[in-house]
This record gives C-alpha cells, sequence and structure tokens, in this order.
C-alpha cells in the first residue's frame, strides 16, 4: 500500500498549509505534491516556499507560478468578467511585489505536469488539465466521455488537477479515476472556513480517493490580510466561506451553491 | 490571399442549429440574420440530434450548445436538452421570449435531475427598454424580463448575454445599468456575459462600412494558441450537414460533411469574422477563453519524473 497527499492551490494560505503538512506527516504518507498556484489571494507569498521545500513536497507550476517565473503582467487565470480581472489584478500585482526573486527563480524550474507509476497505475498530475496549465476542469462540465478522451490522451489511469478551487472525484469505467483535489488557498464557496487537500490510497490495482479537511486559524489569516490592506472582499470570503470574488467563471451547479 | 489552416484538435463543443434560422425575433445585429420567414436553415429532428450526440460522445465532447433561429421554436426542445444532459453539459441559446411558466418548471426539473450544469443563455441588448426593443422588437424586454424572474424563482441562474453596441466611453455604465434592472426584476445574483457584434449577417446592414476587422494572416499565428479558435474545437450540426463554428452558418466553404463523423478536416479562417475569435477567444462559449497574456503560457511543458 501507498499513500500520496495531495494539495492543490496554496494562495499563500501558509497558515492552512502548515496544519495540512501537519496533518500529512501524522498520517505517515509515503509523498506530498502540490499541484501548483502558491500564490495569489493570500498574505505574505514567500511564506510558504520554505514550508514546502522542508517538507521536500514535490511541487508542479500553476498559472500564477508560470506568470511569476516569466515575469508577465498578468496571472493567466483565464478569467473574462471585468469585475473578475479587476480583483484578480490587484491579487496579482500584490504577490508579484512580494515574491523575491529568488522564489519565483525557483518557480520556473517547476514542471508543467508531473508523472507516477504506482503499483502499475499510471498517475498524472497536472495543475488545471493535461492539455492547458489555466483549463478549467469544473465537476458539472466535465463528463464522462471528456475524461477519458483526456486520459486516453495523456496515457493515465488517474488525472490530479486543482486551479477550480472546489474539489471533485469522477471514478470511471475500468479502475480509471479524475480527482480535483481542492485547494488550501481559500474556503470552497460552501459556507465553512475549512480547505481541503487529498489523499490517494493505492492498494494493488485500486485506487481510494480521501477528501481531508483542513480547519486553521482562519481569522489570524484574515489579520494578516488586513495587516497587508489586501481587498475587504477577500477577507470576507475567508471569513464566511462563500466567494465574492472570480463568481463568473462557475458553471451553473457550481454558481448555484454559492451565496453570491 | 493565403489564409492560415487550422486542423481541429478536438471535439469540445458541439453545437445544433436546431431551429435553423427560424425566429420569432428579427434583431437588427443578428449574425445569421434569423427571423420569422427565414428558411435558410430548418429544423433538427430529435433522431438526428440523439445520433450526432452518440457520435459526439464517442469523440469525447465536452459541451453541448444548442441555438437557431429561437431553439424553444422547436416542439421537442425539452426533450432535447434532457437527452443531450446524459452526455455533456448543455446550453440554450435563446431570446427568452417563449419560456412561459409550465416550460421554466420543465427546464428547473430537468437541470434537477442532471448532473452536469444546463445554462439557460438569454439575450437582452440595453438595459433601457426603448434601446433594446429597437434592437430586439417591441414588447421583447418586458417579456424577457418576466422570464428571467421566472427562471430565477425557480433557482435557475439565467447567463444573460449582451452583444456589444455601445461605444468604448459608455462601457463604465452599462454592466452596472444591467446589474440594477435585473436585479429590480427580481434576479439578486445576475450573471451577465458582453458578446461582440460580429461583422456577418444583418449587423453589416445595421452599420454598414462599421466593421473593416482585417483578415487573420500565417504572421498573426506565431506564438499564438490555435486551441482557442472555435474552428479548432467546435463543429455546428445543421438540416444542411455540418459547419466549421457557428459563425459561418451562412458561407458554403464552412460546410464541412453531412454528418459530424465526416466534418473533422482543418480549416482556412478565411472570412472577417474569423478575426472576431481570433481576438476574443471561443467567445461563443459560455466563458471564454482568456487570450490575452496567454501567448506564453507554457502547455504541454515537459514532463518531470518522479
Amino acid at each position: 500500500m501507498e499513500r500520496l497527499a495531495l494539495l492543490g492551490g496554496l494562495y499563500s494560505n501558509y497558515r492552512a498549509l502548515a496544519v495540512a503538512l501537519d496533518g500529512a506527516s501524522r498520517r505517515g504518507v509515503d509523498g506530498i505534491y502540490c499541484l501548483g498556484d502558491l500564490g495569489a489571494f493570500g498574505p505574505y507569498p514567500d511564506r510558504v516556499f520554505p514550508m514546502l521545500q522542508r517538507a521536500g513536497v514535490q511541487t508542479i507550476q500553476g498559472n500564477y507560478d508560470n506568470s511569476l517565473a516569466l515575469g508577465l503582467p498578468d496571472c493567466q487565470c483565464g478569467y473574462t468578467d471585468p469585475r473578475d480581472n479587476y480583483f484578480a489584478r490587484l491579487s496579482y500585482d500584490y504577490t508579484f511585489r512580494n515574491t523575491s526573486e529568488e522564489n519565483k527563480a525557483w518557480l520556473g524550474t517547476l514542471p508543467a505536469t508531473l508523472r507516477l507509476e504506482i503499483g502499475g497505475v499510471r498517475l498524472l498530475l497536472a495543475h488545471g488539465s493535461p492539455r492547458k496549465m489555466n483549463e478549467f476542469l469544473w465537476e458539472s462540465t466535465s463528463p464522462d466521455p471528456f475524461l477519458n478522451y483526456l486520459l486516453d490522451e495523456a496515457q493515465a489511469d488517474v488525472l490530479c488537477v486543482t486551479h477550480t478551487g472546489i474539489k471533485w472525484h469522477r471514478a470511471l469505467a475500468g479502475n480509471r479515476h479524475v480527482v480535483n483535489v481542492g485547494v488550501l488557498g481559500r474556503p470552497e464557496n460552501d459556507g465553512t472556513t475549512r480547505v481541503w487537500y487529498t489523499l490517494l490510497t493505492f492498494s494493488g490495482s485500486s485506487v481510494a480517493v480521501e477528501f481531508m479537511p483542513v480547519f486553521y486559524d482562519h481569522l489570524a489569516l484574515s489579520d494578516d490580510m488586513q495587516a497587508e490592506r489586501l481587498p475587504p472582499e477577500f477577507i470576507e470570503t475567508i471569513i464566511t466561506g462563500w466567494w465574492t470574488t472570480c463568481l463568473e467563471i462557475l458553471p451553473h451547479k457550481e454558481r448555484a451553491r454559492g451565496r453570491f | 490571399m493565403k489564409h492560415p489552416r487550422i486542423e481541429m484538435a478536438h471535439l469540445d463543443n458541439l453545437w445544433f442549429q436546431v431551429t435553423g434560422t427560424l425566429c420569432n425575433l428579427a434583431c437588427t445585429h443578428c449574425f445569421n440574420s434569423s427571423g420569422p420567414d427565414v428558411k435558410t436553415f430548418g429544423h433538427l429532428s430529435i433522431e438526428q440530434v440523439r445520433h450526432e450526440l452518440e457520435e459526439g460522445a464517442r469523440r469525447g465532447v465536452r459541451e453541448v450548445f444548442f441555438t437557431g433561429g429561437e431553439p424553444f421554436l422547436h416542439t421537442a426542445i425539452a426533450e432535447m436538452l434532457e437527452a443531450s444532459l446524459e452526455f455533456a453539459a448543455t446550453t440554450v441559446l435563446t431570446n427568452g421570449t417563449l419560456i412561459n411558466d409550465r416550460m421554466s418548471d420543465r427546464l428547473a426539473e430537468i437541470e434537477h435531475r442532471s448532473r452536469y450544469s444546463l445554462e439557460i443563455r438569454v439575450s437582452l441588448d440595453s438595459f433601457d427598454e426603448r434601446t433594446n426593443d429597437a434592437i430586439r422588437g417591441v414588447g421583447v424586454f418586458k417579456r424577457v424580463m418576466a422570464t428571467l424572474a421566472r427562471l430565477s424563482r425557480r433557482g435557475l441562474l439565467p447567463l444573460v448575454t449582451v452583444v456589444r453596441t455601445w461605444s468604448d466611453a459608455e462601457e463604465q455604465e452599462i454592466l452596472p445599468g444591467f446589474t440594477r434592472i435585473l436585479r429590480e426584476a427580481g434576479y439578486q445574483h445576475p450573471r451577465i456575459k458582453i458578446l461582440p457584434a460580429l461583422p456577418l449577417g444583418r449587423e453589416l446592414v445595421r452599420l454598414p462600412g462599421a466593421h473593416d476587422e482585417p483578415w487573420v494572416t500565417e504572421e498573426m499565428m506565431h506564438d499564438f494558441d490555435a486551441d482557442l479558435l472555435m474552428c479548432s474545437n467546435s463543429r455546428i450540426v445543421t438540416d444542411r450537414g455540418v459547419w466549421v463554428c457557428p459563425l459561418l452558418v451562412e458561407k458554403p466553404d464552412a460546410r464541412l460533411g453531412d454528418h459530424l463523423a465526416d466534418a473533422a478536416s482543418g480549416y482556412e479562417l478565411a472570412h472577417r469574422a474569423c478575426y472576431s475569435c481570433y481576438q476574443y477567444g471561443t467567445f461563443c462559449s459560455n466563458i471564454s477563453a482568456g487570450i490575452e497574456g496567454t501567448g506564453t503560457l507554457a502547455t504541454h511543458a515537459e514532463h518531470g519524473e518522479a
């Protein structure tokens, strides 16, 4: 049996990351992987880097990381709504200013995807999708035939992604799985303050997927964000668990579950 | 002039021009000149739709779109949406004038039962009744607002689509204006999507000479992600065959085959409307691909080994 912990977007939430790393290590996982987007949204972007490096977390690049490493003018988040883009810009500019050159260079060394083979099961880790770093794989717009196509193209049995901010798991015929591992950066628009990471357990050819809630000091994070003068809309999400920005990208089902 | 040729990468978006060019309205900017007597294209049958849905599923389709004309003129539209949602996330593009309480109940029931999203895209062109009705027809504004309230009461969140017919200077006031009137109508968290006016169909009559979009050239394709173009990720089924994308249904050279199965060939960007797609990405989808800043995005980059 082999067990992996998969961390989605961190969005600079170093407080939730600390709790998740501690939880994963207590569960005796065989490896910890981060699927990218270390920065965005949250405070003090440099803080998550040494934590990942100390814990030996293998990290792949998200669109935010790609933008920071290349010095691009925006986060390539894939938003199209003017209000969403306004907040994305605030967040990116803050993160860009507050990420050290050394850390930006490190982001540039990360691979875009990572392949593992565990007991004959082929696992592919990507940020958005295997074909595009900033593609959103939402549960309600990722039908089975499409997911099977992605797995065929990627020559994988299990695909794990993040990028959307909301976790889900689809078990497909032939012992195949697609998992959106969720994010540690902000709550998933369900009115609670917890965030999530994912455990994958491989035994023989079977794969078990378990979503792990992370309860952390979200009020301390909100104090950090206030001290850094981050937008009140971002802080509200941390405190209430409801998304207030970047909503227009949500498909109908995911949008209907939220408050805004 | 040699135009860039785009190969199909994957069928992400399968469109059905389900009522052809038949519509109960005749909007002044309609890109395929649909209207009450326009029979350039006709209705699709439920059998044709089912057949192509199955073909789409075999090819890993991601999202299905029903357009026209006006899709709710088709007596089997609800049945088609239900069939489509068995395969993929589904969107219907409507002018919103034909959705009564009974149809709203049916749509809500279909949406709640499905595990994939049903998007109802309702067109509206101004938050001012007179301006909207000058484009879309007398009385349309009130009927659409009633439909939006009806859908919203049933927990459906229609995506209000607006064709940009205003100047850049007016842009700042436009979105808040829409949000305000939609809230007043009882739609608390309105979803709004702005679409570009297209240099096609009746729009060219409305604003002759205003659309001097260039053609897409080979040079423009350098460092450009061709996957963002509809011809690389979409096809549209009509009663007269399968066309490369929803925009070009009136262009004979854009017809690629009789059926979806034989319409996967590449396509040359031979029309001015291709430039709109180049500018805005796959904007006919619900969520347009963002193009600015994506030119250097690392796709299919090196794979690290664990």
